[in-house]
């Protein structure tokens, strides 16, 4: 329960800090934090507008797309505290009903015929495609590791053994962070400010939802964010006691934010190629993590 | 003699422009392009007179600063050999004649509507029909891109033909700005009216077409123009371009999501554009260049806030394009994409930036130099590459060379010479041509006076006219993602071309 509240109060401020962060480094005075929170509320009280050629996959998508990241952030513990739902094998489940309410966005996108955005739609496929072999090797090290298989197990025993450990959640945080900036497509992936529907691959995904159904997307954006953020929280509390945990949980995150805020304002964003071989390379450092694991456990003397 | 010699701003009687038959003129104007790099067509178009058309085809020589001059005489319902087949640059200057009278060329291969004028020849053509090249493939697919550009910049169409994320052909069809500039130049009788036109032809080449016009007016009406005033207008077009450049160099930071440089360079743009404001009272320097007058005097207290302004922008601008050009990120994106080759662009008769950033010598200001770019001793800035980076690179050194003329001109002020009479009365039975390097390339106007000493007709040339084609041969199997910086990159004009 702790984690669920947690991730949601994270991700009230998440997207805010990052355009003020961004709004800073250009020197601009940039908008309040709260203000992508209140351009959702200003969503939710709008009336959504449907095209003539979509069906009812349209309509749907979004609803199923929110409701997937709420599912998975059921399973996201926080610490020595479980998340609401926790069995084992829960990892599997937390990528594929992130995967299941992607798919729904890709067939929603598709649905409305427009040449655009089965462009977004096939790129955001590719590179989910490509991601999900960085984020099994990662889990799947780490609950070999520790040899549980459910997020809250793996987490609270994974800094038990030794201090070393401390090393691969560096580089898994690093995985994980790459993970969350591809999920949200933000840079150096794809550029969540640009106009040009040529370049998008999330945001021109979405150019048909207005009002309610906009509104479901953002916040769903919002709050995919700090449930990336609280797994690399989780890398590093372990069984930490709360009054130094939930400190560093809002520490990690907001640090998160203005990395990522930095990075959009410092660096140009991959060309469209590059982008699979970026992601692809995700793959890689996964193995490292897999064979510190194997150096930890000693399968190799 | 098959051909007049005329130099730049020059003025010459109808008469004498020899009158070819059209084999004798397809062989003339063809001969001189082919396989002659320094040689490109300014300008080819029609205009009724007796009764019949009269194609007038201006070839420039960039080695001699001439400009050959020849016309041929004739009528709307002939089937001519259309001069594209042996030369490519032609091919829009025939679209162009074939859209608006009608004549019927053989042998063209892209025989396509230009900008569906007013007054085109055939009126059951419409915009909406545009004969699209297709394709009938499984494998490959189509995606159109506009008239609403997502930017909300201007209006055009772009319709490509993809495999997955690779470009393998691109149409770019334009006319959704189409104002009728050029028959509003006969209509409008005030001289205040005609600079107006001419300094909305394009929005972001105000000095550029409003001195083009100015100097045409100038020569047609015998005006001898005084230093200060040929000052002032070398001034602003060296502003504007480095105004525009440094707007450009933002966006294309933005295209490529370097938020740093869009913020930058979008900043050092604001106070040079302010200074047009200060000096003529409006920043795109609209009202500034008048034929004859010096409606905005250059004084040296303006001197000395331009000193100001360009010592407070160079250094920014030089950090900011050492950031640039050293991050490896943006390299990525610039190098190598929408390479365009030399061959290419001499076919098609690129001018301008979009033919020096690919290894071409055409800049105007030392081909044919007018106002003080004799004594500044011009020298262009030459790119190889053709791609982004190129395009690139060549508006960073251009802005650094505007700047240096800047500097150099405003060293020596000249005094305000006394106001004359500008000529209401023009010569008649005139031609008269004016090529003006702004930003972009280079501008052609010419005109033609009636034996009442009214204006015939007005031809105005955008740079844009021929490189929208480097556009669409640049994005060649490239990706289609890559286009918007490809766009951007020639930052070409949608109403220069509409008219």
């Amino acid at each position: 329960m702790l984690s669920f509240l947690l991730i949601v109060i994270a991700a009230l401020f998440f997207t805010g800090i990052i355009n003020r962060t961004k709004s800073i480094f250009s020197g601009r005075k940039g908008p309040g934090i709260f203000q992508p929170l209140k351009d959702v509320m200003r969503l939710f009280r709008k009336e959504s507008i449907y095209s003539d050629t979509t069906s009812f996959i349209f309509r749907l998508a979004p609803s199923v797309y929110f409701s997937s990241v709420v599912m998975a952030m059921l399973v996201v513990p926080f610490g020595q505290s479980k998340g609401l739902i926790s069995f084992s094998g829960d990892f599997i489940f937390f990528a594929y009903v992130l995967a299941l309410g992607k798919f729904f966005n890709i067939i929603g996108a598709l649905d409305t015929g427009s040449s655009f955005e089965g462009m977004g739609a096939s790129r955001e496929a590719l590179y989910s495609m490509f991601a999900e072999p960085a984020f099994f090797v990662l889990i799947g090290s780490l609950a070999l590791l520790t040899g549980y298989t459910s997020f809250h197990e793996i987490f609270a025993a994974f800094h038990l053994g030794s201090p070393i450990s401390y090393a691969l959640a560096v580089l898994a945080a690093f995985v994980i962070g790459m993970l969350m900036m591809i999920e949200n497509s933000r840079m150096p992936f794809d550029d969540p400010k640009t106009h040009l529907e040529l370049t998008m691959v999330h945001e021109v995904m979405i150019l048909d939802y207005s009002g309610f159904d906009l509104g479901l997307i953002l916040s769903a954006g919002m709050l995919k964010f700090a449930v990336y953020g609280a797994m690399i929280v989780n890398l590093f509390i372990g069984i930490f006691p709360y009054q130094y945990a939930i400190p560093m949980f809002f520490a990690i995150q907001a640090g998160a934010a203005i990395i990522t805020g930095g990075i959009e304002s410092f660096m140009a964003r991959f060309r469209m190629s590059h982008n699979v071989q970026f992601i692809f390379a995700l793959t890689s450092v996964s193995l490292l993590i897999f064979f510190g694991a194997l150096l930890i456990l000693g399968k190799f003397s | 003699m098959e051909y007049a010699i005329i130099h730049n701003n020059a003025l010459i009687h109808l008469d004498e422009i020899p009158k070819l038959n059209y084999d004798a003129f397809f062989e003339l104007n063809t001969g001189l392009v082919r396989d002659h790099p320094e040689r490109h067509c300014v300008s080819y178009f029609g205009y009724r007179s007796d009764n019949s058309l009269r194609l007038i085809c201006c070839i420039a020589d960039d080695n001699s600063c001439e400009i050959f001059v020849s016309s041929c005489q004739v009528s709307c319902r002939q089937q001519l050999e259309a001069m594209t087949s042996r030369a490519l640059c032609f091919e829009r200057y025939e679209r162009e004649i074939h859209e608006n009278f009608g004549i019927a060329y053989l042998n063209h291969p892209w025989l396509k509507p230009v900008r569906y004028p007013f007054n085109r020849a055939d009126r059951s053509q419409a915009i909406a029909g545009y004969p699209f090249y297709a394709i009938d493939s499984d494998e490959l697919h189509e995606v159109g891109v506009g008239p609403i550009h997502a930017g909300v910049i201007e209006p055009g169409h772009f319709r490509f033909i993809c495999k997955g994320e690779q470009i393998l052909h691109l149409e770019i069809q334009l006319g959704y700005q189409h104002r009728g500039v050029e028959e509003l130049f006969l209509r409008r009788k005030k001289l205040l009216q005609r600079v107006t036109l001419a300094e909305n032809i394009a929005g972001d080449t105000v000095a550029g077409h409003t001195v083009a016009f100015s100097q045409v007016w100038e020569s047609l009406s015998g005006m001898e123009i005084p230093r200060d005033i040929l000052f002032s207008r070398t001034l602003a077009l060296e502003l504007e371009r480095m105004a525009i450049h440094t707007g450009d160099l933002a966006a294309l930071c933005t295209d490529v999501a370097y938020q740093l440089g869009n913020a930058v360079y979008g900043r050092l743009r604001t106070p040079l554009v302010n200074f047009f404001q200060e000096w003529g009272g409006n920043r795109l320097a609209k009202g500034l260049i008048r034929p004859g007058r010096n409606t905005f005097p250059f004084t040296e207290q303006l001197a000395s806030r331009l000193k100001t302004v360009l010592d407070t922008y160079e250094p920014d601008f030089e950090e900011m394009s050492r950031m640039l050009f050293r991050l490896p990120g943006t390299l990525s994106r610039f190098e190598r994409t929408g390479v365009v080759s030399t061959e290419d662009l001499l076919s098609i008769g690129a001018v301008g930036m979009s033919a020096r950033m690919g290894g071409l010598n055409r800049d105007i200001r030392s081909s044919h130099p007018s106002l003080l770019y004799e004594t500044l001793g011009h020298q262009p800035v030459i790119k190889h590459h053709g791609d982004v980076l190129s395009r690139v690179l060549l508006r960073r050194d251009e802005i650094r060379q505007s700047m240096q003329y800047l500097r150099q001109l405003i060293q020596q002020v000249p005094a305000v010479s006394p106001e004359t009479e500008v000529p209401v009365s023009l010569q008649p039975g005139m031609f008269a041509l004016s090529l003006v390097e702004g930003w972009r390339g280079e501008i052609c106007h010419c005109a033609i006076t009636r034996p009442d000493g009214e204006l015939a007709h007005y031809k105005i040339k955008d740079p844009s006219f021929h490189n929208w084609m480097a556009l669409a041969l640049s994005v060649r199997n490239n990706e289609i993602s890559d286009f918007p910086i490809c766009n951007k990159s020639f930052n070409l004009s949608y109403c220069g071309h509409d008219l």
